[in-house]
């Protein structure tokens, strides 16, 4: 088996990784406030967030820029994973909602008098984290399962599973749902019987987002230098020509998008308590399709491209939003346009461009290998 | 206080009034034409409410033109009794009210007859039984339908009258079941059992009441009408009515599912060239709607300050430009982006999802972020009215005709000229097609164009029947899709009956389940059927493994 990383990139991982989960939470918690070295909850409820939409990112990444399937649904799995833990975060209010009942404040509204089915067991915190990974996983297991079965690929698939995304966000707009119609869930109290809002609590959620990016990062890699990788990329490359040498394509396809689910499925579960609401805006077609374009701009076939372009992409959506809010959507149409037009390889094809340039030898190399790259990819495009 | 100067009997008034009016009674007597009796005409003026009600009732019956005149006056409050005989007011000067003839100036403070509402029904339907002999077709069915709600059955012989000698069909109908409710109303049984037969033919809500009134028990457990063969009758007519109306509402709803479906249709047609044909994902396609509705409201702002003259006509103006515009942005886009990309489907969908954030932004930017108003032309608004209260409105109905149409042209285009047999050679085999000559980056510009052009025909429907907005082509973007995967990919008769059976489905599915859920059980449908035949619902025959 090939080694995970190059000791040089575990050296960088590593400082990266102390510095996100030890340093910050540190200064944020211990700094006081008003100190030039203080890092305000803004910041960290701020990068927590991008290391939930990190993992999302590599998730893409795994389905798109190594097995070749673009996915348009991978929103609705970080919802659904959102969603079930939730339910959980509603129960913990407890009688502090409004009208202080047992039930959710949108079900005595709706004047509902007991549960639906589905949420049994939501008061459990072991039973919400089963359904945070149950929901997505199930879901992408059986959509798959029939899809990749009548062979259905390519752009097809896409626009298929943007319909499925498109029809679950008009279902749970839907107040007869039990999950709270329009607005979601919200005004969450507590996590664990810990206030939610608390700096511990906060920074608690933060490094976990961030051990879990870590951790998805590492399976991510795992899998891509194995071989079932080897055969992920081949799917994307010439699938049928690996139908032909006997490969059932179905059971690969369906293990990495039943993974790409529930990683994002987990993500949403830790995204919802640090922002504070979960509503059906989240699954709307837009939303996953932005995810498709984080991967592309940090790089797709990489690993670190998706989560620099989850950081990217998202760290400049945050400023202009407070800075320019009419210019947001001409710059993010605009880089979807120049990214596929003129960056195939993303952020990380731009570094390694950078990197290679001195030595002047390896250039040729590289350019011959691209260009068959290409026409085999093209070649595939035609057929 | 002239009026109670009058009250008061003002003896020298009195008497000077009724000098002028014998004088000028006397004057006018020899050109007296036909005349209605003058007792009558006084009785109006009586201080008992059931005279006055059975004098107009009787003035109705009489069948006399002149009847019309009096009862006009009466109801506009220009009658007045003077020193008993009726005369009719008339911008200070009186005439007599039986001829007609004037009587000189109105003398002061005189006091018309004051109508109230029960005498102000009566005189309907008097005036109604009155116009039904009248020459003009228009007024006879006017009154015609005025009866219909009357119960003055000191009517029904003029009605039967008027049957007799009335050659419209249409006004012969309505007297009918103006005679049938009448006749509900009559104490002879025989007279009530045909009267509840013959409503069988009526469409009007109150006649439904009406009956399901005679049928449902009173309080004292009783019927309101007594004899069991009418209320049989009743029964039967009753069951017609609704056997009628449901037969109707069901004409309703599959004209609202095709009417949603020739939206769709047209929404997905221009895909249909560009996915279809060209193997081009175009996210942005809904903005080509977006573009062509926005083209029609800057026409209808032209022809407003412009041409307001021919305003009506805006829309008609507006289908070339809503055609160009679009046409125009795609054939640019086809040429600045989209060509670099041709071979890499996948990022192609992004490319033109970005296009479409553009396209919508650029939109707020020059017309804001607000709906902005497209107005219909008169000869678009209003409908075709139906029995049990439907409409089918006019501007669905064009709508329909119009994706028909532009369906049909797209069929010559694709099919009989040289553009489209080189779009269907670049489709089949596009190196094969350069080689024998076919200029192949021109026909995809063409072709793209072409799309794009359809699309913004699309968006000249929707301005007519919705809200025309920055967002209005993200709406559209999924459905289309799923039309044209359902269709089949490069099927225009695929496309077509995927639209309408689409929209049929789905405006039959939602009585039973709402609008909502009836569109996620489509689109899980969907999903199913793509299983079942992944390539649509007409399928190219082929034996490559690349589907």
């Amino acid at each position: 088996m090939t080694r995970l990383f190059t000791p040089r990139t575990w050296m960088a991982i590593f400082a990266v990784g102390l510095v996100l989960l030890v340093v910050l939470p540190v200064l944020h918690l211990s700094v006081p406030q008003g100190h030039p070295l203080h890092v305000s909850s803004f910041w960290i409820t701020l990068i927590g967030k991008f290391m939930c939409y990190a993992v999302v990112a590599l998730a893409m990444d795994l389905i798109w820029g190594y097995t070749g399937i673009l996915s348009l649904g991978q929103g609705l799995f970080f919802a659904l994973g959102g969603y079930a833990f939730g339910m959980y975060l509603m129960r913990q209010i407890g009688h502090d909602g409004v009208y202080q009942s047992d039930l959710p404040d949108f079900m005595v509204f709706l004047d509902w008098k007991a549960f639906p089915w589905y949420w049994a067991g939501t008061d459990s915190f072991l039973v919400a984290m089963l359904k945070v990974v149950a929901a997505p996983g199930l879901i992408a297991f059986i959509f798959g399962f029939f899809a990749f079965r009548s062979r259905i690929k390519g752009v097809y698939f896409s626009i298929i599973t943007q319909a499925l995304t498109f029809a679950a966000m008009l279902a749970f707009f839907r107040n007869d749902m039990g999950f709270g119609g329009n607005n979601g869930f919200t005004d969450f109290k507590r996590v664990l019987g810990f206030p939610i809002t608390a700096p511990g609590t906060r920074t608690t959620l933060f490094v976990l987002s961030g051990v879990y990016l870590l951790l998805a990062l590492i399976v991510c890699r795992y899998i891509v230098t194995s071989k079932l990788g080897r055969v992920l990329t081949a799917i994307r490359d010439q699938e049928s020509r690996l139908m032909f040498v006997g490969y059932r394509t179905l059971s690969y396809k369906l293990f990495v998008w039943t993974l790409a689910a529930v990683m994002s499925g987990i993500a949403g579960a830790l995204y919802v308590p640090q922002v504070g609401i979960i509503n059906p805006s989240e699954m709307s077609p837009a939303n996953s399709i932005e995810i498709a374009i984080w991967a592309a701009v940090g790089g797709r076939g990489t690993l670190f491209g998706p989560i620099l372009g989850a950081f990217a992409v998202n760290g400049a959506k945050s400023w202009f939003t407070v800075a320019f809010p009419q210019f947001w959507l001409y710059f993010l149409g605009l880089l979807f346009v120049l990214v596929t037009l003129f960056l195939p390889r993303g952020l990380m094809g731009v570094f390694e461009l950078l990197r290679r340039r001195p030595p002047a030898v390896a250039q040729p190399a590289e350019q011959r290998k691209t260009a068959v790259e290409d026409k085999a990819v093209v070649m595939e495009g035609k057929a | 206080m002239r009026a109670q100067a009058l009250r008061g009997r003002d003896p020298l008034r009195v008497i000077a009034a009724c000098v002028l009016a014998c004088l000028l009674w006397l004057a006018g007597a020899p050109c007296a034409r036909a005349a209605l009796d003058p007792a009558l005409l006084t009785q109006l003026g009586s201080d008992d409410p059931d005279v006055r009600v059975a004098a107009v009732r009787k003035i109705g019956a009489s069948g006399e033109p002149r009847g019309a005149a009096v009862l006009d006056a009466l109801a506009n409050d220009a009658l007045a009794v003077v020193s008993g005989r009726a005369v009719i007011v008339s911008g200070g000067n009186i005439a007599d009210a039986s001829t007609g003839d004037p009587l000189g100036s109105a003398p002061a403070g005189l006091e018309t007859v004051v109508v109230n509402n029960r005498l102000r029904g009566e005189i309907d339907s008097a005036l109604a039984g009155l116009k039904l002999s009248a020459p003009d077709r228009q007024t006879r069915l006017a009154a015609a339908k005025e009866l219909q709600g009357s119960d003055n059955d000191e009517l029904l012989p003029i009605l039967h009258a008027a049957l007799a000698k009335e050659s419209d069909a249409e006004v012969k109908a309505i007297l009918q079941l103006a005679a049938a409710s009448l006749g509900l109303k009559s104490n002879d049984v025989e007279v009530r059992v045909r009267a509840a037969k013959a409503l069988a033919a009526s469409d009007d809500p109150q006649v439904r009441q009406v009956l399901s009134t005679l049928l449902t028990r009173q309080k004292d457990g009783s019927y309101p009408e007594a004899d069991e063969r009418v209320r049989a009758a009743a029964q039967g007519s009753l069951d017609q009515i609704n056997r009628r109306l449901r037969t109707v509402e069901l004409g309703v709803s599959l004209f609202t599912g095709l009417s949603l479906g020739s939206i769709l249709l047209l929404a997905a047609l221009g895909l249909a060239i560009t996915y279809g044909l060209m193997g081009i994902i175009n996210m942005a396609h809904g903005e080509f709607l977006m573009i062509g509705a926005y083209a029609t409201y800057v026409v209808q702002g032209i022809f407003r300050s412009y041409l307001p003259g021919a305003f009506d006509w805006y829309v008609v103006a507006a289908l070339p430009v809503a055609f160009l515009v679009p046409a125009a942005v795609g054939m640019a886009l086809e040429r600045g982006v989209l060509r670099w990309l041709y071979g890499r489907p996948l990022e192609t969908l992004l490319t033109t999802w970005g296009i479409s954030l553009l396209l919508i932004q650029t939109c707020r930017t020059f017309f804001g972020a607000q709906n902005v108003e497209v107005e219909n032309p008169s000869w678009l608004s209003g409908g075709i009215q139906l029995a049990g209260g439907s409409v089918l409105p006019y501007n669905r109905i064009v709508i329909l005709g119009f994706a028909l149409a532009v369906l049909g042209a797209v069929w010559l285009v694709i099919n009989r000229t040289r553009l489209g047999l080189f779009v269907r050679g670049v489709t089949q085999n596009r190196s094969m097609a350069s080689c024998t000559g076919v200029p192949t980056h021109r026909v995809d510009m063409l072709t793209f164009g072409l799309g794009s052009g359809v699309a913004g025909l699309g968006g000249v429907a929707l301005s007519q029947i919705g809200n025309v907005g920055p967002d209005l082509g993200q709406s559209y973007i999924v459905d289309s899709f799923m039309v044209v995967v359902l269709g089949g990919v490069g099927q225009l008769a695929g496309t077509a009956i995927a639209a309408l059976g689409l929209g049929s489905i789905s405006k039959f599915l939602e009585p039973f389940s709402g609008a909502v859920l009836a569109k996620i059980f489509v689109l899980v449908m969907i999903i199913l059927f793509i299983q079942k035949r992944p390539q649509g619902l007409f399928a190219l025959k082929g034996r490559s493994a690349e589907a």
